[in-house]
């Protein structure tokens, strides 16, 4: 029996670490595309505020997230941007 | 928070800048070494020319039954490589001369909202979401009537030369200035007369393209019930996101745009479904002028709304179908690899009667593909959002270029699939009914009587294709959208689907299109409003205040109403609308494109440049010479066909010689309106060329000052040191991985 087993465990052993580094690599690969995503949609605009913000030192507590995206789209309907043809 | 200068200082967490890495790489040891030509590198280079000569020479000197897509793919793919790596390398050593050391608007007005360094990737896939729109999907559709060659080498040697080239430099110029939009620089470097003709002719043809992208839709949408309910039903959707992410789940923008886009392909079928009832097909089946009116009501009250309930819902769902259909397309291009029978020249170069855009091949050809080869409207975008947002000064190449060159693959897919069809079913859609009389019989009959060789279109043909893809027909549905949507469809349906599933592509295809023209129409409307009020404030003051209800809504009124007369006329015109007014849309392009140009090289004169002038001398050279002389063939060509001013004359001359009907016109009342028709079209062709020639004038005469005194006054931001790093293209050097993980390292 355990003669038998033990390839078994091996080649379990050795396809374990490529399974693992396949599926890794899809995950990274997919969160690669959200970030992109979310990147070109502008859906991470809160958090690059939250970040900025903090770097910036300002002592002030940030808007909470749905005050960010108000104060975002009124800033849209003040300065409009073009889109082009 | 948001003071431009403490992001910065902080940012690296290291303190003094002594001791944060290098931000430029050419400043690490070793760094400028690995640009050095290596056997590898000469090799790549070597196959990527072989390559893309090989395929020229396939698309333009064998001459076979056919032609294969993928040599238009190969052709074009690698003639950008090239130009992207060395024409655009040559632009950065000669005139921009990019200084990674030095901190651009992103960095040093950092404000976490509008100024914000964004990852270059991510920015390239914004600007081009922001540029690329219906206009490089529509021009070349039209210009196939010349057979492929001509359009082929335009889109492609225009968008290296002449349209690239622009969108780089106004990114560039606008980005060492702050951000300052085109309309500033124009006054910073021409004076006021420049700058004052620069901002009305910026007005105007901003009119003018709204115009006629909306005259795109009301042609696509026209009798086509399918069409009609499917992209009304993208406005319930609009509106549904923008409560959503209002007051359910703010900021979950890819949420709801994933959740959008279900709606929009369930809004597609369910057209299929409702066209197929009587009740459905009587609601919906509706009057070009009908249409006409629901976009300028529509356009109206989409730029008085606020943004976030329709015009930024909108926006998610347009870029997010933008970037995946035009990926989907090329996979599906290059999987599918249609063959292609059209002739490289068709009959009708060297002549001035082709019947889909009249007017001799040059200069009519380099006026009907604007977008894709070169758009001024770009400048509109290159000198507005991306400046603000680009993390070093190097990166502008590849997103201002690089951005340009990707809309031009679009054109040229568009291309590709237009003329993947039928020769005789591409002009049967395309020419008026004004010659068709709209029926079946009439086409068939037009087109076989236009001599083409290898056109045999039969009724059973244009039958057979308006049922594949659920239409009742397909006979003049001029515009471009309809063609390129049964282009498309063919395509798509080699790859998914098969036939039955031709109608769903088709409408998917004129969904997205309608989907870019109608925000763009209320981006364009609310730009335009903006502008007005700007230009207004300067008699009456209040309305610089754009919070203000009335003259917000005074301002969209004259704007809407600008565009929307222009619209009314173009649905009415008893010549074929679209095919008159067309010319119009890329002579106003092109104008404000020469109009960027000369801009540009005022700066550059003013920077010092001298002998590589040219690089923006040839494509100012060029854009003026096409669009003057398209408008002097407009004003004053004695051919009725070509001249807005002679077909004017002769109407009214009939007119007034008691005649009941006229040419296309059938009764008086149509040739009244051919009469005010041209009217207005002459009119719009005099002004615009006016405003362009005295702004061309202006930077001439702002160049040569430059050129006398050896440069001029400085117009650019005072420098600020960088403090942060970031590749300068899509992928990174060896050298800028290493300077990257420095800066890890002190993050």
């Amino acid at each position: 029996m355990s003669a038998r087993a033990e390839p078994v465990g091996c080649a379990a052993r050795a396809r374990a670490p490529v399974l693992t580094r396949v599926v890794g690599r899809a995950r990274a690969a997919l969160r690669g595309l959200c970030w992109y995503v979310e990147g070109v949609l502008g859906a991470d605009a809160y958090a690059r505020y939250l970040e900025h913000h903090r770097a910036s030192g300002c002592t002030s507590a940030p808007m909470s997230e749905r005050q960010f995206w108000r104060d975002k789209f009124d800033r849209q309907d003040r300065e409009p941007q073009g889109r082009c043809c | 928070m948001g003071q431009s200068g403490t992001a910065i200082t902080l940012r690296g967490g290291a303190g003094p800048s002594g001791a944060l890495p290098p931000t430029a790489v050419d400043e690490l040891p070793g760094g400028a070494d690995e640009r050095r030509w290596t056997p590898a590198r000469i090799a790549v280079w070597t196959g990527i020319a072989l390559l893309g000569g090989f395929s020229w020479v396939m698309l333009a000197l064998v001459r076979g039954e056919t032609v294969n897509a993928m040599w238009f793919v190969f052709a074009a793919v690698c003639t950008y490589l090239i130009a992207h790596r060395f024409y655009a390398r040559l632009i950065e050593l000669k005139i921009t001369q990019p200084d990674d050391t030095r901190a651009t608007p992103a960095e040093y007005k950092a404000n976490g909202r509008d100024y914000m360094p964004t990852d270059r990737r991510v920015l390239y896939g914004h600007h081009f979401a922001a540029i690329a729109g219906a206009g490089p999907l529509v021009g070349p559709v039209l210009a196939a009537q010349m057979g492929y060659l001509p359009s082929t080498l335009w889109i492609i040697v225009g968008v290296v030369l002449a349209g690239a080239v622009q969108d780089y430099l106004v990114l560039f110029f606008s980005m060492r200035r702050g951000g300052r939009s085109l309309g500033q620089m124009a006054r910073d470097e021409l004076g006021a007369v420049g700058g004052t003709a620069a901002l009305l002719a910026t007005l105007t043809i901003m009119l003018i393209i709204v115009a006629i992208l909306a005259l795109v839709v009301v042609n696509a949408l026209g009798e086509s019930p399918w069409g009609v309910f499917s992209v009304g039903m993208t406005i319930p959707i609009a509106l549904f996101m923008g409560v959503y992410l209002r007051h359910l789940r703010p900021g979950r923008v890819v949420e709801v745009s994933v959740l959008g886009f279900a709606l929009l392909m369930l809004a597609i079928i369910a057209g299929g479904w409702v066209a197929n009832t009587p009740w459905g097909a009587s609601l919906f089946d509706l009057e070009r002028t009908t249409i006409a009116w629901g976009i300028i009501v529509y356009g109206f009250v989409a730029a008085v709304l606020p943004v976030w309930l329709l015009l930024a819902p909108r926006d998610y769902l347009s870029t997010f179908m933008k970037v995946g259909t035009i990926f989907m397309l090329a996979i599906a291009i290059v999987l599918v690899r249609p063959d292609i029978s059209v002739p490289a020249f068709s009959e009708f170069v060297g002549r001035s009667d082709a019947p889909v855009v009249a007017g001799p091949l040059f200069p009519f050809l380099f006026v009907t593909i604007a977008c894709g080869a070169l758009s001024g409207f770009h400048a509109l975008i290159s000198s507005g959002t991306t400046p603000k947002l680009i993390e070093k000064e190097r990166q502008a190449r590849f997103i201002g270029y690089g951005g340009m060159l990707m809309e031009s693959f679009v054109a040229i897919m568009a291309l590709v699939a237009a003329i993947s069809l039928d020769r005789g079913i591409y002009f049967a859609m395309n020419v008026s009914a004004a010659a068709t009389g709209g029926t079946v019989e009439g086409a068939v009959a037009f087109v076989n009587s236009l001599g083409l060789t290898g056109v045999n279109l039969t009724p059973e043909m244009l039958q057979q294709t308006a049922a594949d893809v659920g239409e009742a027909s397909i006979v003049s549905r001029t515009g471009g959208a309809p063609t390129l949507a049964v282009g498309l469809a063919h395509i798509m349906q080699g790859l998914i689907g098969g036939r039955t599933m031709m109608s769903f592509w088709y409408h998917f295809a004129i969904m997205f299109e309608a989907l870019f023209i109608l925000t763009a129409v209320d981006a364009g409307t609310r730009v335009a409003r903006f502008m007005l009020q700007d230009a207004l404030g300067n008699f009456w003051p209040r309305f610089h205040d754009t919070s203000w209800t009335t003259g917000a809504w005074v301002c969209t009124a004259l704007m809407v109403g600008g565009w929307g007369s222009i619209l009314i006329l173009g649905v009415t015109d008893p010549l074929g609308g679209i095919n008159t007014f067309f010319p119009l849309f890329g002579i106003a392009n092109q104008l404000l494109a020469a109009i960027a140009l000369a801009v540009c090289l005022a700066i550059a004169a003013k920077k010092g440049v001298r002998g590589y002038l040219w690089i923006v001398a040839l494509p100012l050279t060029f854009a003026s010479v096409v669009t003057i002389t398209a408008s002097l063939h407009k004003i004053f060509s004695s051919v009725p066909a070509i001249g807005y001013w002679a077909q004017h004359a002769a109407f009214r001359e009939a007119l007034e010689a008691g005649l009941t009907s006229f040419g296309t016109a059938g009764s008086r009342e149509a040739m009244e309106a051919v009469v005010r028709n041209t009217f207005v079209q002459g009119t719009l062709s005099i002004l615009f060329m006016v405003l362009t020639i005295i702004v061309i004038a202006t930077a001439i005469g702002a160049t040569r000052r430059a050129l006398a005194n050896r440069g001029g006054v400085d117009t650019e931001d005072p420098r600020v040191p960088s403090r942060i790093f970031a590749p300068a293209g899509f992928f990174a050097t060896r050298a800028e991985k290493r300077l990257e993980a420095e800066w890890a390292a002190v993050r």
